[in-house]
C-alpha cells in the first residue's frame, strides 16, 4: 500500500497493521521481529517520521478510558484524536492544554512530536501536560512512565518520534473553560521589527501567532498580521456547526506561483484596515483555520510539498531572522502559509523541538531546484544555533540533525536501554542515521 | 432517552453507531465475543455521554443461549427502542471453495445465527408493539458474484428474511431496517485491496444508520451511491457477467 505523510512527499510502499488490543499489539511485535515497525497515527506529520515498510497504526485504539471531572485528567488510548477530545469535552467545559494548528492528530502523535501551539510562551509543549503514558517497548513489556516513573523513557518518548516504542495510552490534564469562544485581536505589523516587537508587547497574551508575508521584501520584509487571543468572557459551550469543504483532487501545481501567492498575500494583509481589530470567534477558526478545508495538502499538486520549520534562539536576535527571511524572499519560493511565533522556555525532553526564541514555518511545493535552497537555509539555521522540526522534516542531513539536536546521543542511549533501537524505526530515523 | 441493544458490538460499524447514540445519552446494552474489547468500549461510551452501559459476552453460534441473553438485556433496559444486529465475519471465499466445512460455518455465522436472533427478537418486539430492528446485511447479497458468493448467500438470506419480517412486524408498529453497506474500511476488510474512493469510513456508515432508523427507512444502501452501483451489477447481462471476476 502506498503511504505518505501530510506533505505527500516522500511516498513509500508499506504494510499497515492495526491491532485492536494490547494482546494483538504484542502478537504483532512477536511476528515482525526482524523488520522494524513504524508507529503511525493520523499521518499528519509532514515528512517521513511516520513512514516505514511496516507501519503500526493506532487507529483501532481510539477509546476514552477514564475521566476525572474534579481534576480534568483524561485517560485515553493513543489513537484518540484531538478532535474527539474537543467534541466530547468542550460541551462539558474542558479544553486542550496545548494544541497544534490541526485537531486531526492523535494523542499518541501529539506526544511523539511533543507538539506546541499558540500558547507555547506560557504553557510549554503538549507533553508538559501529560501526567503519564503507557508504552509498549517489546513483546512483553508495557511500561508506565512519567516525570517520576522511568523518567528517562518518559523524556525520550515525549518528542521521540515514535522511536522508543508504541504509545498505547496516556493521561492528560485538560483545562477548564467557561465557553467555546476566543476574544481575538489582530494587529498589523509593517515589517519584521514591528512584528517581533508586538510579540514582546503582548507577551502576556495567552495565545499569540503571526501570519507573515514571505514574498514582500525591502521595507516590507517580514510584514505580518499578529493574532492574540484569550478564552472569551462571553459565549456558550457549543461546538462549531459550520461544515467542512474538501479538496477532492490534486490541484495543478502551476496554479501556485509567485504571482498568485503575491496577490493572495497582499489581499490577506490588507484585510485588516486599521492598526488592530478585535473580534469574538469560535475556537475552531481561531486554532484550526485550515481544518475547514479537508485535504488542503492537495493544493500543492501531485508532487507534494514540504513544510520547513526552524527555530533560532533568542540570542541570535532579530538580525538572524531577517537574514533567513531575506534569503526566502529573494528565492521567490515563499508560500502563503508562513507562520511566525515566539517560543517560551525549552523543556527537558531529549528531542523536543522548541527552544526559547523565534520560529518560522512555511510550505514549499516540491520542485527540482527547491532542495539547494533549503540546504542553504539549513546552513544559516545551524550558524545561528537553531534547529529544524523533526515532525515536518523530510530531507535534512544526518549531520544537520546531529549538530542541532545535541541530546541525540542521550536519546539513543535510552533506546538501547529499553531495547527499542532497530525495533521501532522510521524512514526518518534511518535517513538521519539513528538506525 | 433511547434504550438500545447492540449485538456484535465490537464491530467497527456497531461501535461507531454506539458512539452517536452515547452522545445522546442513551442506555446501551452491548453483546459481543471479545470481553477485553467490550470493557474498553463500555468505558468509552460512558465518557461520551451514555446514561448507562451494560455488557455481556455472547457467542453467535450458541443459538440455545440466545433467549436467556436477550431476556436479560430486555429486563435491564425495560424495553428495546432500537436493536442493531451487527455481528459477522467477512468470510474467505477461497477457503470456502476449498472446504465445505468452512462454507457451512460461514453460512452458520452470517445467516443462521442472525436469523435465529431476528426470530426471537421479532416475537419480543411484536409483543412490545414498538421499536426498530436494524440488521446489517450487505450489498453482496444483491447478486451472487464469483468473488464472494458464500458471504453473499448468507447476506441474501438475511435480506430476504428481513423483508418478510418487516412486512409482518409493520402491523404491530415495529420497524425493520435492512442495512446494506458497500465497502467499508474496517479491520474485517483491512487485508483486501479496494479502490480507496469507494471505501467508506465506519463513522459515515454510522451516521447513515442513525438517520435511516430515524426516518424509518426499509432498505438503506450506505454510502448512498451503492444503490446505483448494485443496480448496474444486478442488470449486467448474464452472458457478460459470467466472464467477470467481480
Amino acid at each position: 500500500m502506498k503511504m505518505h505523510g501530510w506533505g505527500r512527499y516522500p511516498v513509500v510502499n508499506a504494510e499497515v497493521y492495526a491491532p485492536g488490543t494490547q494482546g494483538e499489539f504484542k502478537t504483532r511485535l512477536s511476528v515482525s521481529t526482524d523488520a522494524g515497525l513504524t508507529p503511525r497515527g493520523l499521518g499528519r506529520s509532514y515528512g517521513d517520521s511516520s513512514l516505514g515498510e511496516h507501519m503500526l497504526s493506532s487507529r483501532r485504539i481510539n477509546h476514552f478510558l477514564a475521566f476525572d471531572s474534579a481534576t480534568g485528567v483524561l485517560q485515553c488510548e493513543a489513537g484518540v484524536s484531538l478532535s474527539d477530545v474537543l467534541d466530547v469535552f468542550v460541551p462539558e467545559g474542558w479544553f486542550l492544554p496545548v494544541t497544534p494548528g490541526t485537531q486531526f492528530v492523535t494523542i499518541g502523535g501529539a506526544i511523539a512530536s511533543d507538539v506546541h501551539g499558540k500558547n507555547h510562551h506560557v504553557a510549554g509543549c503538549f507533553c508538559d501536560h501529560v501526567e503519564h503514558l503507557d508504552i509498549l517497548v517489546d513483546t512483553e513489556r508495557i511500561i508506565r512512565c512519567s516525570p517520576q516513573e522511568h523518567p528517562d523513557l518518559f523524556h525520550a518518548t515525549c518528542g521521540g518520534m515514535g522511536l522508543t516504542g508504541m504509545i498505547l495510552s496516556a493521561a492528560i490534564r485538560l483545562k477548564p473553560i467557561r465557553n467555546a469562544f476566543i476574544d481575538q485581536t489582530t494587529f498589523k505589523a509593517r515589517n519584521l521589527e514591528e512584528s517581533l516587537d508586538l510579540f514582546n508587547i503582548y507577551a502576556d497574551a495567552p495565545y499569540s501567532v503571526a501570519w507573515i508575508d514571505c514574498i514582500a521584501g525591502g521595507r516590507s520584509l517580514g510584514r505580518s498580521l499578529l493574532m492574540t487571543g484569550d478564552h472569551a468572557v462571553e459565549g456558550t459551550l457549543t461546538l462549531n456547526s459550520k461544515s467542512r469543504i474538501g479538496l477532492p483532487i490534486d490541484m495543478p501545481s502551476m496554479l501556485l506561483n509567485r504571482h498568485s501567492i503575491k496577490a493572495f498575500n497582499t489581499l490577506y494583509y490588507n484585510r485588516i484596515k486599521g492598526v488592530s481589530v478585535k473580534s469574538h470567534v469560535h475556537y475552531e477558526p481561531f486554532f484550526y483555520p485550515l481544518d475547514s478545508i479537508s485535504d488542503w495538502n492537495r493544493m500543492y499538486g501531485k508532487n507534494g510539498f514540504t513544510q520547513y520549520q526552524f527555530v533560532i534562539p533568542q540570542a541570535a536576535g532579530h538580525e538572524a531572522m531577517a537574514a533567513i527571511l531575506q534569503t526566502i524572499v529573494a528565492s521567490g519560493k515563499g508560500s502563503f502559509l508562513a507562520v511566525l511565533k515566539v517560543f517560551g522556555k525549552q523543556n527537558d525532553n531529549l528531542l523536543s523541538f522548541p527552544v526559547e526564541g523565534y520560529t518560522l514555518a512555511l510550505d514549499f511545493k516540491i520542485e527540482s531546484d527547491l532542495f539547494p535552497l533549503i540546504d542553504r537555509l539549513d546552513a544559516m539555521v545551524l550558524d545561528y544555533n537553531g534547529r529544524i522540526y523533526l515532525t515536518k522534516d523530510a530531507r535534512m542531513s544526518p549531520l544537520t540533525f546531529r549538530s542541532s539536536y545535541r541530546k541525540c546521543d542521550a536519546f539513543q542511549a535510552v533506546r538501547n536501554t529499553y531495547g527499542t533501537s532497530g525495533r521501532f524505526i522510521s524512514h526518518q530515523s534511518k535517513r538521519l542515521g539513528m538506525d | 432517552m433511547q434504550n438500545i441493544l447492540i449485538i456484535g458490538a465490537t464491530s467497527a460499524i456497531a461501535e461507531a453507531t454506539a458512539k452517536l447514540y452515547a452522545a445522546d445519552g442513551a442506555n446501551i446494552y452491548l453483546l459481543a465475543r471479545n470481553e477485553e474489547r467490550l470493557k474498553i468500549i463500555a468505558a468509552d461510551l460512558k465518557i461520551r455521554g451514555a446514561t448507562s452501559v451494560k455488557t455481556e459476552c455472547f457467542e453467535a453460534n450458541d443459538l440455545a443461549a440466545h433467549q436467556a441473553l436477550l431476556d436479560r438485556a430486555y429486563q435491564t433496559l425495560g424495553r428495546f427502542d432500537i436493536v442493531l444486529i451487527a455481528h459477522g465475519t467477512l468470510g474467505n471465499q477461497k477457503a470456502s471453495e476449498a472446504s465445505t466445512e468452512v462454507t457451512m460455518q460461514e453460512l452458520q455465522t452470517n445467516a443462521l445465527s442472525t436469523i435465529a436472533l431476528l426470530s426471537r427478537l421479532a416475537n419480543m418486539m411484536e409483543k412490545q408493539r414498538h421499536g426498530t430492528l436494524a440488521v446489517i446485511s450487505s450489498v453482496a447479497g444483491d447478486r451472487g458474484r464469483p468473488s464472494n458468493y458464500v458471504y453473499g448467500t448468507a447476506k441474501a438470506a438475511v435480506t430476504t428474511f428481513s423483508q418478510g419480517l418487516g412486512a409482518r412486524l409493520f402491523k404491530s408498529g415495529v420497524h425493520v431496517l435492512i442495512i446494506k453497506p458497500g465497502m467499508v474500511d474496517t479491520p474485517m476488510t483491512a487485508e483486501m485491496a479496494m479502490p480507496p474512493i469507494l471505501v467508506a469510513k465506519p463513522e459515515q456508515i454510522a451516521k447513515d444508520i442513525v438517520k435511516g432508523i430515524e426516518n424509518r427507512k426499509d432498505v438503506l444502501y450506505t454510502p448512498w451511491f451503492w444503490k446505483f452501483v448494485m443496480m448496474g451489477i444486478i442488470h449486467l447481462p448474464r452472458t457478460f457477467f459470467k466472464k467477470t471476476t467481480l
